[in-house]
């Protein structure tokens, strides 16, 4: 601690500098949190995936329907304990910039099997009376300023036409990175008023009795409808989550790319920056020694200087690449998930001291090894 | 007494017997100093002379501790430092030798106050105590009132001062100076070796400097001469061989 001025002085000799080093570690660390926030915008469904739930979809593309009727033959397939069931809307509320996921759900059925989404028990109700009632997230109540009883006009695209509902609830996640972005209406309202693919759902949703045997259960699933006009293809939801990310793209490279160019752009900064700061100060660090400072407190002092910066810089980063995942989606709803988590913001400020640590070592053991006597002479 | 005959007492507070420092240059080895024999006592005030390349800062050095002899020994105040390790040798410096340096070497980002203070920070002082032995060493170079001003608001002659406070603030065994009034003007410089006397009058310090300056030199008790890496010659009572 009584050393900590003259690493404060030693710092801020060169303002302009320093000041620039910890801005290039704040850009480096902002943009190091929007790529984990990116990235698990595209990961979270498989990070929050049910261990015991499965995705049955088609087998030629998750766009195929499967009929209604698979329902009873899954709830009679050994090692599920529920169903549910899906349809895809794709409507457009307002102007298409306004893009959230409407889903169709089976209001028997829903709750039960997403026990992490809430809504209250008397909205709940209202909701199964009315046949055109919705529930909506609240992101997206936040997003649209809708209240309960409000009337949602949407534009049907897949199934043509205005539609319209009643918004009798609001539902809310159990834990911070769950989605509620969604809006949801009953199943029934849609096959009532759809003009084709009567009798057909997007995909079921299964719950296995036992996670351990969801691969078996997956597989009799798809044995049972093999050889059928729909057959299908089962999954964990972990699995189809992650392949639902494949489908954009190797997002997890292109991050892991894009985050080490940075990186190696801040080591080469911070190593030139610090072997700068050392060669300008050879002089004043023999001095030191000359007075009885050791080896290893050079050493300790020019990494103290390296890591004071990448702390400062790099927490600073993180930290406003907190403040702005506060904002939440800018993306109008196609990052949903918009969120820093805390142990992302410790591995960033661990990444910059590591880069602090790395660009600093070179000049701090050259700083290490300097003769008292030659350096004086160079004064 | 100052004795360069190697007759000189194991009790002297520096003690060097058969000091050799060679360098190696292309293949060319270079004698800097060449079997040098010095016996120093506390109190004493010594200056050394010698045209460029006799071998002074050379000698200084390897006094302070700052660089290792090629042969020979040197003991101060009982320790024998030409076998210490390097880490070792860091730790005595910083209890034994206070250094005072031609350019003054303060740092410049740190106060007066905060340059005095570096040697103490090796130290088990409380923050008080440090503060309070600084302030005594402010006041004994007569600078008390300049604690908080940094090296570039001092004249030169107040930055030496200020070098002689930091080398004194941790009462070191004895002071090394080399050209202490290199960088000054004569009244500066006569100032500083007011100052550097009445640290050997008042306060028995152990003085061994090296000059150019024979008004300089003047000031110490006696006053040896290096030529090509030897003492060649004393004033009375300096006992060469």
């Amino acid at each position: 601690m009584k050393f900590l001025p003259l690493v404060i002085a030693n710092l801020f000799r060169k303002k302009i500098r320093t000041t620039l080093t910890i801005g290039s570690f704040t850009v480096a660390l902002f943009l190091f949190g929007l790529l984990v926030i990116v990235r698990g915008a595209f990961s979270q469904g498989v990070d929050i995936a049910g261990a015991d739930r499965l995705v049955v979809i088609n087998k030629v593309s998750l766009i195929q329907p499967l009929p209604l009727s698979y329902r009873d033959r899954l709830l009679r397939t050994a090692g599920v304990k529920e169903v549910t069931f899906q349809n895809w809307f794709g409507g457009v509320y307002q102007d298409e910039k306004n893009f959230f996921p409407q889903f169709a759900v089976d209001v028997n059925s829903q709750r039960v099997m997403y026990p992490e989404f809430t809504v209250p028990e008397d909205q709940w109700h209202a909701f199964v009376e009315d046949r055109e009632g919705a529930i909506a997230g609240q992101s997206l109540i936040d997003r649209f300023g809708w209240k309960v009883g409000d009337r949602i006009p949407i534009k049907g695209t897949i199934y043509a036409g205005p539609w319209e509902f009643n918004l009798r609830g609001i539902y809310r996640g159990t834990r911070a990175q769950d989605d509620t972005t969604q809006f949801w209406f009953h199943w029934d309202f849609l096959e009532e008023r759809r003009a084709f693919g009567k009798g057909d759902v997007g995909w079921y949703v299964v719950r296995v009795t036992n996670p351990d045997l969801s691969v078996q259960v997956a597989k009799t699933v798809d044995a049972e409808f093999a050889n059928s006009p729909f057959e299908t293809k089962t999954d964990t939801e972990k699995a189809f989550a992650a392949s639902f990310v494949k489908q954009m793209g190797n997002i997890e490279f292109l991050i892991l790319t894009v985050g080490a160019v940075v990186f190696f752009t801040l080591l080469l900064v911070t190593g030139n920056t610090m072997a700068i700061a050392v060669r300008e100060r050879v002089g004043e660090l023999a001095v030191l020694k000359a007075l009885g400072f050791s080896n290893r407190f050079v050493l300790l002092l020019v990494m103290m200087e390296s890591l004071t910066v990448a702390f400062i810089g790099g927490g600073l980063g993180i930290l406003l690449a907190k403040l702005f995942s506060l904002h939440g989606d800018p993306t109008n709803g196609i990052l949903p998930y918009f969120y820093l988590p805390p142990l992302a913001m410790v591995s960033g400020v661990g990444t910059a001291l590591l880069v602090g640590v790395a660009g600093g070592i070179l000049p701090a053991v050259s700083a290490m090894r300097l003769r008292v006597v030659d350096a004086i002479r160079r004064v | 007494m100052v004795r360069v005959d190697g007759n000189g007492s194991s009790a002297s507070l520096i003690h060097v017997r058969g000091l050799d420092k060679t360098y190696a240059r292309g293949g060319e080895v270079i004698h800097v100093l060449q079997g040098l024999n010095l016996d120093v006592d506390s109190g004493d005030f010594v200056a050394f002379m010698g045209p460029s390349g006799s071998g002074k800062t050379t000698l200084l050095n390897l006094l302070g501790g700052l660089d290792v002899p090629s042969a020979g020994t040197i003991s101060v105040a009982g320790d024998e430092i030409t076998h210490m390790s390097a880490s070792k040798l860091t730790a005595w410096r910083a209890r034994h030798v206070g250094f005072i340096f031609q350019m003054y070497n303060l740092i410049p980002v740190l106060t007066a106050f905060q340059n005095v203070e570096l040697p103490l920070l090796l130290t088990k002082l409380s923050k008080s105590e440090r503060r309070r032995h600084v302030e005594t060493a402010l006041q004994v170079v007569g600078l008390a009132d300049r604690m908080q001003h940094y090296p570039r608001q001092l004249s030169g002659g107040q930055e030496q001062r200020v070098a002689i406070a930091r080398a004194i603030v941790s009462d070191p065994t004895f002071l090394l100076c080399d050209e202490p009034t290199g960088d000054l003007d004569r009244k500066a410089a006569d100032e500083i070796m007011d100052l550097v006397g009445r640290l050997v009058r008042e306060f028995g310090k152990t003085v061994l400097m090296v000059t150019h300056d024979p008004a300089v030199a003047q000031r110490a008790q006696m006053t040896l001469r290096l030529e090509k890496g030897s003492l060649v010659g004393a004033p009375e009572g300096a006992g060469i061989a």
